[in-house]
């Protein structure tokens, strides 16, 4: 029998050694058992005060375990108790503790004067923003201030925000960097089903068979949910597809990976739905009951010019005018589009068509960040609808998001130009909902959306908008053309604030710089990708003067005359704050959990009604909104039905030529999260990754006479930089497409690509523009 | 500062830089034997120095725990340990990052 001989230090890092792996085995074999004499002698925390909070980078939202020692936070665990991890974490996770000691930390305010930062005190800080943002106001209009934030911004300040420029200044310049990423996403879920959010929940990867990945490298970007696919495998066998345009980690660890063209996703789509009504698999009875049939405008443009705008017009079709179109989509016509062979269009089609396997479709960037992003979000969900795998226990289409809270704040409190916490600004009663709760004149609310992110940037360089606020977010690397944006920021009569936690490109451009307190420095919640709201309290001091966004906005709120719409407490802002927020989700399509059930349990999902979190939504067995008297219930939508949607195959708005011969994609890596400004000073994970490169396939590599490490010259039409090659390293891109990672500061891969955005959501394309490749 | 460095079981795939670059002298993992195995393995990896392992009551799981004092240690221990007929898979949970006392 085992026995511990470790008496020291080294003996106690030893069983917490043994406690991680004994926690990890029985995560997956539940059940599982040691001698009791040695779970007896392991450490259950040594010194340390474990509390538990939501991890602060991705959208998978792990719950996590701080370890506090003497007023700092020095360990992380997973928290066994979350059902969303398990007890385990991914790199980024174990550190994240780390990212809020990095030597240069912005602890003090600093104002611009004369071209040089000068400290100064808080209150002179938030004085001249409020001066600023008025004498703004007085001169240019309400519509020429603005804020700019974040899927990292926790609830209460995203909620802050918009109540302070939408409801109290009156103006519908509110945006959040979860346009670049989640926006393609929410047009989807909207067009489709009339309700935003993935319907179904984490647990769906116990259930399904099959994993169809869309463009998703969830091995580096959705490591812990990656994890559990894995473990699934193992255990049962469940198969995992990669459907990608470039071989990663997640290629390598799947069953069977299938390379396409750029773009081309729709088509592929398209043939899939094909394939299901040629064999005779689709869903009748779901279809006739639950579904309705629409087509839209096509050749509906990029976005490419400056106050570019474009509205949908739907149109109702019956089923043979879709089985009329798809036949444009026969696997062998789209074979010779998308470059993927007829057999492998079949082979997917038969896992989706085959009543007895549950299928989960995942993605996140690949689809959303995609000029057609709405469209290829409307087909993906045409095959779920068309089979009826849906709102089940393993079927599911299930949109993965990137940020903590790109679900939480942005999407559910609505910090986009369109949106209110409940409901739109285009719509009266939702106007009046949000300003009975605000307490602001209902005429307040402006009833017409302004500037989505693009727009902003470029209203700024018009001259339009005059003041920025940007919180928890670095646009000064990741704004696509960039270049045009960054220009527009030094032209004269600009005034931008920007509040972060280190010196970022966007702090460089900023005349006033604000300390922000970071994740467990304040106390707030973030929502994840399946619906669940997690609560985390102040665990530790901020430094110096550092300030939470939420009290920033206050502050500044109270300074412009909203002393009444901003009257919170300090020491119970946070709890009056959210219990505000939650009457205007009151409801059983909506209701949010009480804030005591958030702080006893790792969070709960919405709809939470009658004290359960709901899992399946539009399945009347798991639903309490649901009312029709069937088993299924689309109510987002007025008839009760999920829309199944005709989109065709557009190409992407610049495509390779003679001149810019290959594709250029940008995306993440493992280490790092999104601009790598916290985690490149974290010296584990900026060893581990210490710049950027791009990626070449090893045949171009060959004949352009490129190595791993020789310079390369990109060349776009927005400008030319140069980078190291990385050759058959981490990951291989298709022939004639290149990758390069968005981490690194000095080299700013969005100086090269294209401002281009899907009509309907507004979101970028990071991944498709042309660009010319040579041997530097 | 102790730092946690846990990775989750199954995914050496996802993080093979790991290896390269944080030096974990403590390190645990999930040893699965190959089919009627089990006694035969935790022999085979309670015969190694630097090792110590655990096995699973009423499942084909053991856990093992290595503490070595230099990286070729571990170079020539990790060799070893692919080296065992026995193992299956061997998945590594935790690194844990001390000073030496
Ligand atoms: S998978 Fe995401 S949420 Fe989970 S530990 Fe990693 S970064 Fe944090």
């Amino acid at each position: 029998m085992y026995t511990s001989t470790l008496t020291n230090r080294r003996s106690f890092i030893k069983k917490m050694a043994v406690l991680s792996a004994m926690t990890a085995a029985a995560t997956m074999f539940p059940g599982i058992m040691f001698a009791d004499e040695q779970e007896r002698n392991l450490p259950k925390s040594g010194n340390l005060d474990w509390k538990k909070a939501p991890c602060r980078f991705c959208g998978v939202g792990c719950g996590v375990l701080v370890g506090v020692e003497k007023g700092k936070a020095v360990a992380v665990k997973g928290d066994p108790k979350s059902t969303v991890n398990k007890g385990l974490c991914c790199v980024k996770g174990y550190h994240s503790v780390m990212a809020m000691y990095g030597k240069d930390r912005l602890k003090h305010p600093l104002v611009k004067k004369n071209g040089k930062y000068v400290k100064t005190s808080m209150k002179e800080a938030l004085d001249l923003i409020a001066s600023k943002m008025q004498e703004t106001i007085k001169d240019y209009g309400k519509n020429a201030v603005s804020i700019y934030g974040s899927g990292q911004w926790t609830i209460p300040d995203g909620y802050v925000a918009s109540k302070l420029f939408k409801g109290c200044i009156g103006t519908n310049n509110v945006e959040a960097n979860a346009r670049l990423c989640m926006a393609s996403a929410v047009t989807g879920f909207l067009t489709s089903f009339g309700s935003d959010e993935p319907m179904g929940c984490y647990e769906d990867i116990d259930h399904a068979d099959v994993f169809v990945l869309w463009g998703n490298n969830m091995a580096e970007m959705h490591p812990v949910l990656f994890s559990r696919l894995l473990d699934q495998r193992l255990k049962r066998g469940v198969k995992i597809i990669d459907f990608a345009t470039r071989t990663t980690r997640t290629s390598m660890a799947a069953d069977k990976s299938i390379l396409f063209k750029p773009n081309t996703d729709l088509a592929v789509a398209n043939a899939i739905c094909y394939e299901i009504i040629r064999n005779g698999w689709v869903n009748t009875s779901f279809v006739e009951k639950h579904c309705s049939l629409s087509k839209g405008l096509t050749n509906m443009g990029y976005g490419l010019e400056d106050k570019y705008s474009f509205k949908d017009k739907p149109e109702k079709i019956d089923f043979e005018a879709y089985k009329k179109f798809l036949e444009d989509y026969t696997p062998e016509k789209v074979e010779k589009i998308a470059g993927v062979s007829a057999k492998d269009i079949k082979y997917m089609a038969s896992y989706y068509g085959d009543p007895n396997t549950k299928v989960m479709s995942l993605w996140c960037m690949g689809m959303n960040q995609h000029t057609r992003g709405t469209w290829i979000n409307n087909l993906v969900y045409n095959i779920h609808l068309l089979t009826g795998k849906i709102s089940t226990p393993g079927n599911s289409p299930f949109s993965l998001t990137g940020q903590p809270s790109a679900c939480g704040t942005v999407r559910e409190v609505g910090t986009l130009t369109h949106k209110l916490p409940h409901g739109v600004v285009m719509n009266k009663a939702h106007r009046e909902h949000a300003a009975k709760i605000w307490d602001v004149p209902v005429e307040n609310i402006d009833p017409k959306p302004s500037l989505h992110t693009v727009e902003m940037f470029r209203a700024l360089d018009r001259g339009d908008l005059r003041f920025m606020w940007i919180q928890v977010t670095n646009p000064m690397v990741t704004m696509p053309k960039l270049k045009r944006y960054r220009d527009a920021t030094k032209k004269e009569g600009r005034f931008i604030v920007v509040s972060d936690i280190y010196p970022t490109p966007t702090t460089d451009i900023a005349d006033v710089i604000l300390p922000s307190a970071m994740w467990i420095e304040r106390e707030g919640m973030y929502g994840n990708s399946e619906r669940r709201t997690q609560y985390f309290e102040q665990m530790v001091q901020p430094p110096g003067e550092a300030m939470s966004d939420t009290w920033q906005l206050i502050e500044v709120a109270r300074r412009m005359g909203f002393e009444k719409q901003f009257a919170y407490k300090e020491e119970t802002h946070i709890e009056e704050i959210y219990n505000e927020y939650r009457r205007h989700h009151e409801g059983k399509k909506h209701g949010m959990a009480p804030l005591e059930v958030l702080k006893s349990q790792p969070g709960a999902m919405w709809p939470y009604v009658d004290g359960k979190s709901t899992q399946w939504r539009f399945n009347s067995t798991y639903d309490p909104a649901c009312s029709n008297g069937e088993d299924f219930h689309f109510y987002g939508k007025p008839d009760g039905k999920a829309v199944i949607w005709q989109r065709p195959y557009e190409p992407a708005p610049e495509e390779p030529d003679a001149e810019f011969d290959f594709w250029l994609c940008t995306g993440r890596v493992v280490e790092h999260w999104h601009s790598g400004s916290m985690t490149r000073r974290i010296p584990v994970l900026h060893r581990a990754m210490p710049e950027g490169y791009v990626e070449l396939h090893p045949a171009d590599a060959k004949r352009m006479q490129i190595r791993t490490g020789d310079l390369v010259k990109l060349t776009t039409r927005r400008g030319s930089m140069k980078i190291p090659a990385a050759v058959n390293q981490r990951g291989v891109p298709v022939k004639g497409q290149v990758f390069v990672p968005f981490f690194d500061e000095n080299i700013l891969i969005n100086d090269l690509t294209l401002d281009a955005f899907c009509p309907i959501s507004k979101q970028p394309d990071y991944k498709k523009c042309a660009v010319k490749v040579e041997k530097a | 500062m102790t730092i946690v460095i846990e990775i989750p079981a199954f995914m050496s795939v996802i993080y093979p830089c790991i290896k390269k670059t944080i030096k974990m002298p403590i390190k645990s993992y999930l040893a699965h034997p190959h089919h009627g195995k089990k006694m035969e393995l935790y022999q085979t990896l309670s015969a190694l120095s630097k090792c110590e392992v655990i096995p699973a009551e009423n499942k084909d799981l053991l856990i093992l725990v290595t503490d070595t004092d230099s990286s070729s240690e571990e170079d020539r221990l990790q060799e070893k340990l692919q080296a065992i007929d026995s193992m299956k898979l061997l998945a590594m949970v935790s690194g844990f990052n001390t000073t030496k006392n």
